[in-house]
């Protein structure tokens, strides 16, 4: 695939399982064209340049920084937005996990939280609240809900390994 | 890859509004399949083009307008550089695409190098370390990366290729200075081979940042091989405290051939903190950085000389 500065290349993807073809410049970000092109608002854009994590999406099944990936990059590509969670009558159990333990006040942060939730819990063991801590350093929430996302993480890790 | 960087130019502004650009600047795209094809556009393009890999550190400086390249050449698409291959001699080769997380999760490079594991266990965040490629780290050069620091503890050898062919260059003699190596216009790392290390070398990683993930403040990586009560071989690297991230020989001299006592410690520490030359910035001050980097170097020869098997002549 080439594209000229001026010109749009086609690219196409799935998104939340269903396939997308759309004209892009190759300067648009993919948190961009994920918001602007298919309307996906739930991918927040923050700092644009990789620092707070509220753009974290998952290509391919890894959480990425949607921010620092351009559109024509996820060709071929499968991508997973807030979007393909639960809905607001029927939040998936991390989310449910989030609302139960209010891990979330203004919610700018939630959906980079929530994604990269879910890479952290099927990549680490997170036997600890600081390894949870860790995993989610790269996010940044501004309204210092930390400890209460921290319990709601701890929720799941307890969840997926069998023990409540 | 994210952070501040005391050494960039200053950022661009819109002359309008003063509003700080956000959004990369226009540029066509280019996404090759295979290395000639590669470094035949970058060629072409002379010097105007950018490769784009990971792109943890590139497109925040896109972002930022730092850099306005007329063409981003994506090597994504190109096979076989994304493995981690056993050398048949107790060495690894690493391609240029293999992603931090890749080596972080590789049980090839925890039994040969544990120390490059756990150096990987430091790189940003999963997020970044899922995108985030070693020949883009290497190419890069960040004076606080830990890879460019890792290759030269380990005497790495680069593979390049150009539009003439490939050549290979020791990590040692790769970088010059901050974000500067010695690649051409038109060349591409496409590997890194990490040589094994010496029966029974023990290791010590030490890093302190502010927060997991965030550039380090200082670094030190030491490995060392013990013979009865001497070091035999030993190998010193800091990064963080420096233009680039460095080998300190004249560390190396003061453990060769002693013994591990306190005495030859402290001659190590002071010689780490002569060679090092690092900047003030809004985390540390250059004085305490030269402090720290003293303290990660005698902390991670104990951890090294601890795990050293010992070998008797």
């Amino acid at each position: 695939m080439t594209g000229t500065a001026s010109g749009k290349v086609v690219v196409s993807m799935t998104v939340n399982g269903d396939r997308v073809e759309e004209l892009v410049e190759p300067r648009w970000l993919l948190a961009d064209f994920l918001r602007e092109n298919l309307g996906l608002t739930g991918t927040h854009v923050g700092c644009e340049h990789g620092v707070c994590g509220a753009c974290t999406i998952l290509m391919n099944g890894n959480s990425v920084r949607a921010c620092l990936t351009f559109a024509v990059q996820a060709q071929g590509a499968d991508i997973e937005t807030v979007e393909s969670l639960g809905t607001v009558n029927d939040l998936d159990d991390l989310q449910e996990s989030f609302r139960k333990h209010h891990a979330l006040q203004c919610g700018f942060c939630t959906p980079g939280m929530l994604m990269t939730a879910i890479d952290a819990l099927r990549k680490r063991p997170l036997a600890t609240d600081q390894e949870i801590r860790d995993a989610l350093s790269g996010n940044i929430c501004r309204c210092t809900g930390y400890q209460n996302i921290v319990k709601a993480v701890r929720t799941m890790v307890q969840k997926r390994d069998g023990d409540d | 890859m994210p952070g501040h960087k005391p050494w960039l130019p200053a950022l661009a502004t819109d002359d309008k509004s003063s509003r700080l650009y956000m959004k990369p600047p226009a540029f066509g795209y280019e996404a090759p399949t295979s290395i000639e094809q590669a470094t035949a556009l970058l060629s072409m393009h002379d010097g105007d083009a950018r490769i784009i890999a990971g792109g943890q550190s590139l497109v925040p400086m896109l972002n930022f307008r730092l850099l306005v390249p007329s063409v981003l050449v994506d090597i994504n698409r190109i096979a076989g550089l994304d493995e981690i291959r056993d050398d048949g001699k107790g060495g690894l080769t690493i391609g240029a695409l293999v992603r931090h997380f890749q080596l972080e999760a590789s049980e090839l490079v925890a039994a040969r190098f544990p120390i490059l594991t756990e150096a990987v266990r430091h790189i940003a965040h999963l997020a970044i370390r899922n995108r985030g490629t070693i020949g883009g780290s290497l190419s890069h050069a960040d004076p606080a990366a830990e890879l460019p620091m890792m290759v030269q503890l380990l005497n790495g050898a680069l593979t390049i290729a150009g539009p003439d062919g490939t050549r290979t260059v020791a990590a040692r003699d790769f970088f010059d200075g901050a974000l500067t190596t010695v690649l051409d216009d038109a060349e591409i790392v496409t590997e890194i081979a990490l040589p094994a290390l010496p029966a029974g070398a023990g290791w010590g990683f030490k890093e302190v940042a502010r927060r997991a993930g965030d550039f380090a403040m200082a670094a030190a990586a030491v490995t060392l091989t013990q013979k009865d009560t001497l070091i035999e071989e030993a190998r010193v690297a800091v990064m963080g405290v420096h233009d680039q991230a460095i080998r300190v020989p004249g560390a190396e001299a003061m453990l060769q051939g002693a013994v591990a006592d306190n005495g030859t410690i402290t001659a190590a520490i002071a010689a780490v903190r002569e060679a090092v030359d690092p900047d003030d910035d809004l985390h540390a001050t250059a004085e305490f950085r030269r402090h720290l980097i003293g303290v990660l170097v005698g902390r991670a020869i104990h951890d090294a000389w601890h795990r050293a098997a010992v070998a008797h002549t």
